[in-house]
């Protein structure tokens, strides 16, 4: 059985998305719809016969940490080796760093397979690509010749290190410490200690070397740690120095002090590491982590947002994935389950019919397809989005999509990860009890979906995130961009009689969402706006969604007229975009009404009453 | 040396054909296609020619309708130099196959032909001993080694009872199976350098080919669905089930 549907992808890049045309703009112009295709092809193979294949046994077998140094099952070093050898790794980097600047929405599409097949797996070279991404936009010629080059090949692979057991949620408040150690070809050298917490392929035998991005503060002249984000700064620490270090091959001193065992996404290991400890490792005959500085001291947030955008997204993917394959499993397991008999029957000797013909089912099958398909469709939008930042015409088209992709963020991360895990749990309720054992993989799949709410900024952040930082301080800019890409859409739709119904319940989520982020500004500060904040991003990530669905139902109803072939899955999106919003968009008011009540009914709670 | 390998576009492997309504044969239309497994195994071992030092060229050819060109540009990714595709929308039996080969390898002189030794769709198993009977080379089929010794080529064959060595004299036709290689990806950079690669078009008409089909399909049927099994008492219904129902004993 195929990860996706290759017939939704074509669909979603070719018609909907006008990928085709990406080529006649000069970054792209080496490609063709040729070679998105054979890419696509390539994908879909290396994923099945290379990452799906130890799917279930890397969640059996645990990463372990054996003599300090953490070991994974030999399957995922053959992947991610041969996702680095095909050239996927290096594929939308610049072709000046040894890419092939393939457009970023191919490339999703491309990862969207690996996704589906490997969760766990795949996350090693998404964080790499993102790690990568970071130091050759803000690194030093020396930082970019040291690192990326050898992570676009998959020798150096990357993590991301903001968390500490006493910090998750709030950066602010990390306490790893970077003193001056002077300076060297690689740049300003610090010296690094503290712990940090929860580091996805933190440790590993899948590579040479392994590129820890670092946030760390800087002491202040009097010795102390800045307070807040503005002391923070960002740190290239490798696991072992590389060349053109003053010692390189040094073990540097970061050691894995304990593996957290998860509840799912087990083949990346998850690691507490400490920086400084000086005991194992000395490197350049001192304790402290050596780390080089990136970019200026004090702007590491801002810098690792950098990357933290591009992982977000690559969450939101990720568990759209994790729903999409959940959907197809659950979809081949309804056509094969004989089970009841119609409604309607009478004759109880009459053979069993398969699930599939059962209503109730169908809805379960249904809703996963509209928030798996949904949220794939958000995904590349977005992919889109950062093709349009990059190669846009004008300056003016290239600052709409940055604006649009900043304000959609925390949608395309929270969005897939609540309803991509709904529909793991519609896949499981469709298998029945053979959906709650091991023999089946739509346990592991929810397991896997439940860390996406959590890990990249939980949803209760995404929602501050949104509503706080993107709609409430933008005083509504970006929003108002949006608003004009959504009425777009209801124009375009405005002359296909079949989608009138949607377009007028679309406009009318819009305007209401408008209006009630309109009041809120007018509150100027008054933290009651923030007390719903994450029923207004339920609200939003489902106009959002609308919006999509409307979008595509209007290209599979065109395509339907003229093409008079592919009837099937093109009624397919139209009923999907139904299902949407006869049962979805209505929740849009319930949400919308709590927030705009500004009901205390949670936050003033007191906690004695609990 | 100058190599030469046919590849064919068929039924992707992963797809579950489907028979046509009319039972002519079976459902292509709306179906992904790729390069004969069996193909890739020959592009592959030609690739790993050229990279020791072997070979000079190759050249990937291909046989039928223009979107072959796909599976050309499949093996040029993977290796191969440059592309021929004899086009034509006409069905193509082995022996029609294996007379446009040897038009084309006439005009190219290749020193080795490497083929899958069947495709998937057909499974004819024919075109590769056909091709060396025509052109009056040597042949090695079923290889699972081969290896260019000089003028000479060793070739370990995959037979019922085990494997069985050859050695024959170039020029000649190989023929692979399973367990000569295992196929590489195709790379991203080598998919866009395939792009640049020239594919020349001939045609069966401009070779001096009659490709007539000889041989007429009379129908195309589904395997019969496999019964639900039985559960038997005792060993005694068992054997008696063997022998009158099944009569395999
Ligand atoms: C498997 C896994 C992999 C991870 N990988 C990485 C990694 O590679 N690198 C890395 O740096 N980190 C990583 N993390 C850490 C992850 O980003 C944090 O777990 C997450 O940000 C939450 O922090 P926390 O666990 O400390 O929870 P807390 O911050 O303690 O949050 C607990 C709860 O309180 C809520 N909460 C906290 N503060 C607020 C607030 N101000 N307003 C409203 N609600 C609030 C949260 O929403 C949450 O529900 C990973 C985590 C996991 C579980």
């Amino acid at each position: 059985m195929p990860l996706l549907s290759r017939r939704d992808l074509d669909f979603l890049l070719f018609e909907w998305l006008d990928v085709e045309r990406l080529p006649r703009r000069e970054r792209y112009a080496e490609h063709s719809r040729e070679t998105f295709d054979a890419i696509l092809d390539l994908s879909a193979r290396l994923a099945e016969e290379r990452f799906l294949t130890h799917y279930k046994k890397a969640d059996r077998e645990e990463p372990v940490l054996r003599d300090g140094a953490v070991r994974v099952i030999p399957e995922i070093r053959e992947a991610v080796a041969a996702y680095a050898q095909a050239g996927l790794l290096a594929a939308p980097f610049d072709a000046a760093l040894g890419g092939a600047q393939l457009p970023h929405v191919v490339h999703t599409a491309s990862m969207a397979h690996f996704m589906a097949a490997n969760v766990a797996t795949a996350a090693y070279p998404m964080l790499t690509a993102a790690n990568a991404r970071l130091i050759a936009a803000f690194g030093t010629p020396s930082q970019i010749a040291a690192f990326v080059g050898p992570q676009l090949e998959g020798r150096y692979l990357g993590t991301m290190c903001l968390s500490e057991p006493q910090a998750g949620s709030s950066l602010a408040d990390i306490t790893t410490r970077a003193v001056p150690d002077g300076e060297d070809a690689l740049g300003r050298r610090y010296r690094l200690s503290g712990s940090k917490m929860w580091i996805s392929g933190g440790d590993h035998d899948l590579s040479e070397n392994i590129v820890h991005l670092v946030l760390a503060k800087a002491p202040g002249p009097d010795g102390r740690l800045i307070p807040g984000t503005k002391g923070i700064s960002l740190f290239i620490v490798p696991k072992f120095l590389p060349a053109g270090s003053e010692a390189p091959g040094a073990r540097n001193d970061v050691t894995v002090a304990g593996l957290n065992h998860k509840m799912g996404y087990r083949g990346t290991t998850n690691c507490l590491l400490n920086l400084g400890e000086g005991v194992a490792h000395r490197p350049l005959g001192s304790a402290g982590a050596v780390g080089w500085l990136v970019g200026e001291a004090g702007a590491g947030l801002a810098l690792m947002f950098h990357m933290m955008n591009e992982a977000r997204i690559a969450v939101g993917l990720g568990a759209a994935m994790l729903g999409y394959r959940g959907y197809l499993l659950s979809l081949e397991y309804a056509r094969q389950r004989p089970q009841g008999r119609p409604l309607a029957a009478k004759d109880p000797a009459a053979p069993p019919v398969p699930i599939i013909r059962h209503p109730d089912v169908k809805r379960m099958l249904l809703a996963q397809k509209a928030y798996a398909e949904g949220a794939l469709a958000l995904l590349l939008y977005c992919a889109r989005l950062v093709d349009e930042e990059l190669t846009a015409q004008t300056e003016a088209e290239r600052r709409n999509a940055s604006a649009l992709l900043g304000l959609l963020t925390p949608v395309a991360k929270t969005w897939p990860s609540e309803w991509g895990l709904a529909a793991n749990d519609l896949a499981i309720q469709v298998h029945g009890g053979y959906g709650y054992t091991r023999d089946f993989d739509v346990e592991q799949l929810y397991r896997d979906n439940r860390l996406n709410p959590i890990h990249e900024g939980t949803t209760g952040i995404q929602a501050l995130d949104l509503l706080g930082r993107k709609i409430l301080r933008d005083r509504g800019e970006a929003f108002a961009r949006l608003r004009e890409e959504v009425a777009r859409t209801e124009a375009a739709a405005a002359a296909d009689p079949a989608l009138a119904g949607f377009r007028q319940q679309l406009a009318s989520a819009w305007d209401r969402l408008g209006r009630v982020a309109q009041d809120l500004v007018e509150l100027g500060g008054d933290e009651r706006a923030l007390w719903n904040a994450t029923a207004y991003l339920s609200a939003f990530g489902h106009a959002v969604v609308g919006w999509i669905w409307l979008g595509q139902a209007r290209r599979a109803s065109a395509s339907l007229a003229a093409a008079g072939k592919d009837e099937a899955f093109y009624r397919g999106k139209l009923r999907a975009c139904r299902y949407f919003f006869e049962y979805e968009m209505p929740k849009i008011g319930s949400w919308l009404d709590v927030v705009a009540s500004l009901t205390d009914v949670a936050a003033g709670m007191p906690d004695e009453s609990f | 040396m100058k190599l030469l390998v046919a590849v064919k576009r068929v039924v992707d492997f992963n797809v579950k054909v489907r028979v046509k309504a009319d039972k002519s044969g079976v459902e292509t239309a709306n179906v992904k296609m790729s390069m004969n497994p069996f193909d890739e195994i020959a592009v592959e071992e030609a690739v790993r020619m050229k990279e020791a030092g072997v070979a000079s060229e190759i050249v990937a050819v291909s046989l039928g309708v223009a979107q072959c060109q796909e599976t050309i540009r499949t093996a040029l990714a993977m290796g191969a130099d440059r592309g021929i595709l004899v086009q034509t929308d006409a069905e193509l039996q082995p022996l029609a196959v294996a007379k446009l080969l040897k038009a084309v390898i006439e005009k190219e002189q290749p020193k080795l032909v490497i083929l899958g030794k069947q495709a998937i769709d057909d499974d004819c198993n024919q075109t590769g001993q056909m091709l060396a009977a025509l052109l009056g080379w040597a042949q090695g089929t079923f290889a699972s080694k081969v290896k260019v010794e000089g003028e000479q080529l060793l070739v370990t064959r995959e037979v019922d009872g085990g494997l069985e060595t050859v050695r024959l004299k170039l020029p000649a036709v190989v023929t692979t199976d399973l367990r000569l290689n295992e196929p590489r990806y195709a790379s991203l950079p080598n998919i866009m350098k395939a792009k640049k690669k020239p594919i020349d078009t001939l045609t069966p008409e401009a070779l001096g080919v009659d490709v007539t089909p000889r041989l007429v399909t009379l129908k195309v049927e589904e395997p019969p669905k496999r019964q639900a099994g039985k559960k038997v008492g005792s060993v005694q219904e068992l054997l008696d089930k063997l022998r009158n129902e099944a009569r395999v004993i």
